[in-house]
C-alpha cells in the first residue's frame, strides 16, 4: 500500500471512473444522475412496453403537476429558511384556489393569478402572527390554519356562489372568464413538430428523451414559465443578496442575527408572507388547469410541497427535482393505472443495482436485504397486470415516504427551523 | 396557590380562547351580513319538548365520544412532543378492517366485540408504529411520515372497501362492507333516561360510553401516576434531562406511538357498533383533524379534553338546524379552527403570565425598567 498524499482541501483520487462519476461538484453529479435515471427509464419502457413511462403527455402532465408542488415548495424555503416550519402551506394553498376562482369569474386570469397570491399571503400573515408574534409552536398553528381555511374556503362559497347567476355552487366557483395563454416551442413541438414524429417511431432512448423535450416544450402555459423561473431567482435571492444572507441567518442562529442588528420579527414576517404567497400562488396554478374553482382541489399537494422541499434538503434546486419526482409519479399515476406497474420493475431494476453495489463493498446483509425486495418487486410486476385505483390513487405519497426513508439522514435543516425565537430570552 | 386559583388559572386560557374565537367569527359573519346573533340562537335551540331535548343532548355526546378518543390518542403523543397527524388514516383503516373482520366471523356477545376492538387497536398501532420506526430507524419527522400514510391509509380503504371487502350489491348508491351480526353489535344506554326520569328519545345513546369512559380514566392513571407517564412526560420537556436519567428515547417514540396508534384505533367503533354496523364510503370522517383541535383545547389532560370533545360535539350539532334554518353551516368549521387558533394563541398568553408570576414570586427586588418593557411588547 502506497500512502496518497493530499493537499488540503482536494479529495484523494479514487480512481478515474469513480472521479469522472463523482468529481466535478453537484452540477456534474446531478447530470449524471439524471442521464442515469434516462436510460434506465429507457430501458424500463422498452422491457415493460409501456410508452406512457416517457411519453410527451406523461412529461407534459408531470411538469403540470410538479408546479403546484415547486410553488408550495418554494414557500416552504421561504419560510424554513426563516425559521418558520410551515404546515400550513395546504391551508395556504386552498385560500390561493379560492382566492383565484373568485377573481378569476369576474376578471379574468391575471385577476386570478392576484387574487390567488393575495389570499395565500392573507394565510402566511396568518400564520406570523400566531408564530412570531404569540410564538405559538408552528406545527399547531400551521395545522389550525388548515382547518380554517378549508372552513374559510366552504364559508365564503356557501355566501357567494349559492345563488350567483354565474354559475358556481358550494363546492365550485363560476369558470373562469378567460384562460391563460400557453406557449410550445415553434419547429421542435410545434408546426413541423419534429420531436413529435421522433417520439412516435420508439427508438430506444432516441425516442424517449424526444418525448420528455417535447413533454416540457409544447403548449407550456405562461404561469408554468414563470414558476420555473422562480427557482432559480429564488435561490439568486436567498443566496446572492444581503436580503437573503438576513433571511437565512434568521434561520440558523436569529439571536445573533438580532445581535448584528437584522428585525429578526419583520424578516420572519417577510418570509412568511412570501411563503403563502407562493403557496397561493400554487393554488392559481391548479384552479388554471381546471379553469374552475372546486373544493378540494389542492388534495394535499402543500403537504407534498413540503415533503419535496424536506427532500431536496432545503435548498431551490433539490426541491425542484423533489417536486419533478412527485408530479411524475402524480402524472403517470392519473394517466395510466397500467404504467405504475412498470414502476415495479424500475424499483426491481434500481434495486438489484444496490445489491450488487452493496455486495461489492462487502456488505452482505444489505446486499441480501435489496436482493430480496428486488426480486419480490420483479415477482409483483410479472403478477399484476393493472392496480386497483384505490392503489393508484398513493403513488406520489408512497414515493414521498419512501425517498424520505431513505434520504433523510443526509439531510441538514435549518438550525432554528421550527424553534420560537423570543426577544431577549435567548 | 389555592385550589380555586388553580382551577382558575387552568381555566383561563379556554375560556378565554372559546370567547375570543367567538368574538371573531361574529364580525366575520357580521362582516358578510350574516347575522351572528341569529346564528347563536339556533345553535342553543334544542327543540321545544323534552323528547327534542334530550335527543339533542344524545347527539351531542354520541358526537364527543369520538370526538374524545381522537384527542386522547392525539394528546398521548403530544405530552411526548410527538406530533400525530396520522390519526386520520390509523382510525379509518382500523375501523374499515375491524368491520369486515366483525362481519365475517360470529362469536357470542361480549367476544365478539372485543374481537372488534382488539383488531381495530391492532391495525391502528401498528399503522402508527409504522411512523415511529421510520423516525427511529431513518429519521424521518413524524409530521410528514404522518402526513404521507394518511394518504396512503384512506388509498387503501377506499381499495378495500371497493374491493376484497365489498359486502353491498353492485350498483348500490353506498358502497359498504357486509353487516357485522346481531352480536357484534353494541346497544344503546337509553335505559338510563328511563331511570333518572327524562323523556327517552328517539335516538340511542352510544354503549360506546362507558368505555371510552374507562379508555380515559385508564390514560390519566398512565400519563399521571405511572413511571411510564412521568417518563413520556419527562422525554417531552426535556429530551436530553430524559435520556440523562436513563429513558431510552427511541424506545419511548415507538411506545408513545403504539399507544397514541392503539387509542386512534377506538375512534370509530362508537359509530360502528352503535349505528352503522358497516364501513360505507360516507363513514364520519375528519375526527383526528378535529382531535389535534380537541386536544389543544383540553391542554393534553383527558379532563379537559372530554369538555373540548363536548363543545366540537355541541358545534357539530348544529350542523342541520343550521341549515334548516337557512344559514352557511361551514360557520362551525369557521368557529373551530378560530378556537384552536385562539387556544393556541392563549395557551401562549397564559404560560407567559403563569411564568411571570412566578418570577415575581421568587424575586424579592421589583421588577428592572427593561423586563417591564419587554413584558409590554410581548
Amino acid at each position: 500500500m502506497s500512502t496518497v498524499v493530499t493537499s488540503p482541501g482536494t479529495r484523494p483520487s479514487r480512481g478515474p471512473i469513480t472521479d469522472l462519476l463523482t468529481g466535478g461538484g453537484p452540477v456534474r453529479r446531478a447530470l449524471w444522475l439524471a442521464q442515469a435515471a434516462l436510460v434506465l427509464f429507457s430501458v424500463v419502457r422498452a422491457i415493460s412496453g409501456e410508452e406512457a413511462l416517457t411519453s410527451s403527455s406523461t412529461m407534459a402532465a408531470a411538469l403540470l403537476l410538479a408546479v403546484p408542488i415547486g410553488l408550495a415548495a418554494l414557500g416552504g424555503l421561504f419560510s424554513e429558511r426563516a425559521g418558520v416550519v410551515n404546515i400550513g402551506l395546504e391551508g395556504m394553498m386552498i385560500l390561493g384556489t379560492w382566492g383565484a376562482g373568485y377573481a378569476g369569474y369576474q376578471w379574468g386570469w391575471a385577476a386570478a393569478l392576484v387574487g390567488g397570491v393575495l389570499f395565500g399571503a392573507l394565510g402566511g400573515l396568518l400564520h406570523a402572527l400566531a408564530t412570531v408574534t404569540f410564538g405559538v409552536d408552528h406545527v399547531v398553528s400551521g395545522v389550525a390554519i388548515n382547518i380554517l381555511a378549508a372552513g374559510v374556503a366552504r364559508f365564503l362559497s356557501e355566501l357567494l356562489y349559492t345563488d350567483n347567476e354565474a354559475g358556481g355552487g358550494v363546492t365550485q366557483s363560476p369558470a373562469l372568464s378567460s384562460n391563460p395563454p400557453d406557449i410550445s416551442l415553434p419547429v421542435l413541438s410545434s408546426g413541423p413538430d419534429w420531436l413529435g414524429d421522433l417520439e412516435g417511431q420508439h427508438i430506444f432512448l432516441i425516442s424517449d428523451v424526444a418525448g420528455v423535450l417535447r413533454g416540457v416544450t409544447s403548449g407550456v402555459g405562461v404561469l408554468t414559465i414563470l414558476a420555473v423561473l422562480l427557482v432559480p431567482a429564488s435561490y439568486l435571492l436567498l443566496w446572492r443578496t444581503a436580503f437573503g444572507l438576513r433571511l437565512r441567518s434568521c434561520g440558523e442562529n436569529p439571536a445573533a442575527a438580532d445581535s448584528l442588528g437584522v428585525a429578526v420579527y419583520r424578516m420572519k414576517y417577510i418570509a412568511v408572507i412570501i411563503s403563502g404567497a407562493l403557496a397561493g400562488m400554487g393554488g392559481v396554478f391548479l384552479v388554471f388547469i381546471a379553469g374552475i374553482y372546486r373544493e378540494n382541489q389542492t388534495g394535499g399537494r402543500g403537504f407534498i410541497g413540503l415533503a419535496a422541499l424536506i427532500f431536496g434538503n432545503w435548498r431551490p434546486g433539490g426541491l425542484a427535482a423533489g417536486a419533478g419526482l412527485f408530479g411524475f409519479a402524480d402524472a403517470l399515476q392519473l394517466r395510466s393505472r397500467t404504467a405504475v406497474v412498470a414502476l415495479l420493475l424500475l424499483v426491481a431494476v434500481l434495486l438489484a443495482g444496490v445489491a450488487i453495489w452493496q455486495a461489492t463493498r462487502r456488505k452482505l446483509l444489505q446486499a441480501i436485504l435489496a436482493a430480496g425486495f428486488a426480486g419480490l418487486s420483479l415477482t409483483l410486476y410479472l403478477l399484476i397486470d393493472e392496480l386497483p385505483p384505490g392503489i393508484v390513487s398513493f403513488t406520489p405519497h408512497l414515493t414521498t415516504l419512501l425517498v424520505l426513508s431513505l434520504a433523510s439522514q443526509r439531510l441538514r435543516m435549518p438550525q432554528a427551523d421550527g424553534l420560537v425565537y423570543r426577544r431577549g430570552e435567548h | 396557590m389555592t385550589a380555586l386559583r388553580r382551577i382558575g388559572m387552568a381555566l383561563f386560557a379556554p375560556v378565554l380562547a372559546v370567547v375570543v374565537a367567538l368574538v371573531i367569527s361574529s364580525l366575520v359573519m357580521a362582516a358578510l351580513q350574516v347575522n351572528p346573533f341569529r346564528v347563536f340562537e339556533v345553535m342553543l335551540d334544542f327543540g321545544e319538548t323534552p323528547a327534542q331535548q334530550v335527543t339533542a343532548i344524545v347527539v351531542i355526546v354520541n358526537r364527543a365520544i369520538p370526538l374524545f378518543l381522537a384527542g386522547l390518542a392525539v394528546a398521548v403523543a403530544f405530552r411526548m412532543g410527538l406530533f400525530n397527524i396520522g390519526v386520520e388514516g390509523q382510525y379509518r383503516l382500523a375501523t374499515i378492517v375491524a368491520a369486515a373482520v366483525g362481519a365475517a366471523v360470529a362469536l357470542p356477545g361480549p367476544l365478539h366485540i372485543l374481537l372488534i376492538v382488539v383488531v381495530a387497536v391492532v391495525v391502528a398501532a401498528l399503522w402508527a408504529g409504522i411512523v415511529a420506526v421510520l423516525k427511529v430507524t431513518r429519521g424521518v419527522s413524524e409530521v410528514i411520515s404522518s402526513i404521507m400514510l394518511n394518504f396512503i391509509a384512506l388509498g387503501l380503504a377506499s381499495y378495500l372497501l371497493t374491493g376484497p371487502f365489498r359486502g353491498s350489491e353492485e350498483g348500490a348508491s353506498i358502497i359498504s362492507t357486509a353487516e357485522i351480526p346481531e352480536s357484534g353489535q353494541l346497544g344503546g344506554l337509553n335505559a338510563i333516561f328511563g331511570a333518572i326520569g327524562l323523556a327517552n328519545p328517539p335516538r340511542q345513546l352510544y354503549g360506546f360510553l362507558p368505555i371510552a369512559i374507562v379508555v380515559g380514566v385508564f390514560i390519566a392513571i398512565l400519563l399521571n401516576r405511572t413511571r411510564f407517564g412521568y417518563d413520556l412526560k419527562v422525554s417531552g420537556l426535556s429530551p436530553s434531562a430524559a435520556s440523562a436519567s436513563g429513558v431510552d428515547a427511541r424506545a419511548m417514540v415507538i411506545k408513545t406511538m403504539l399507544l397514541s396508534g392503539a387509542v386512534a384505533g377506538l375512534i370509530g367503533l362508537p359509530d360502528l357498533l352503535g349505528t352503522t354496523h358497516s364501513y360505507t364510503t360516507d363513514f364520519t370522517a375528519g375526527l383526528g383533524f378535529l382531535g389535534i383541535a380537541v386536544a389543544l383545547l383540553g391542554r393534553n389532560r383527558p379532563v379537559g379534553i372530554a369538555f373540548a370533545a363536548l363543545l366540537f360535539g355541541f358545534l357539530d350539532r348544529s350542523l342541520v338546524p343550521l341549515q334548516i334554518a337557512d344559514f352557511p353551516a361551514s360557520v362551525v368549521t369557521i368557529i373551530q379552527g378560530t378556537i384552536v387558533l385562539a387556544v393556541v394563541v392563549a395557551n401562549e398568553i397564559a404560560r407567559r403570565v403563569a411564568r411571570r408570576n412566578a418570577e415575581r414570586g421568587t424575586a424579592t427586588r421589583t421588577p428592572a425598567p427593561v423586563e417591564i418593557l419587554q413584558g409590554a411588547d410581548a
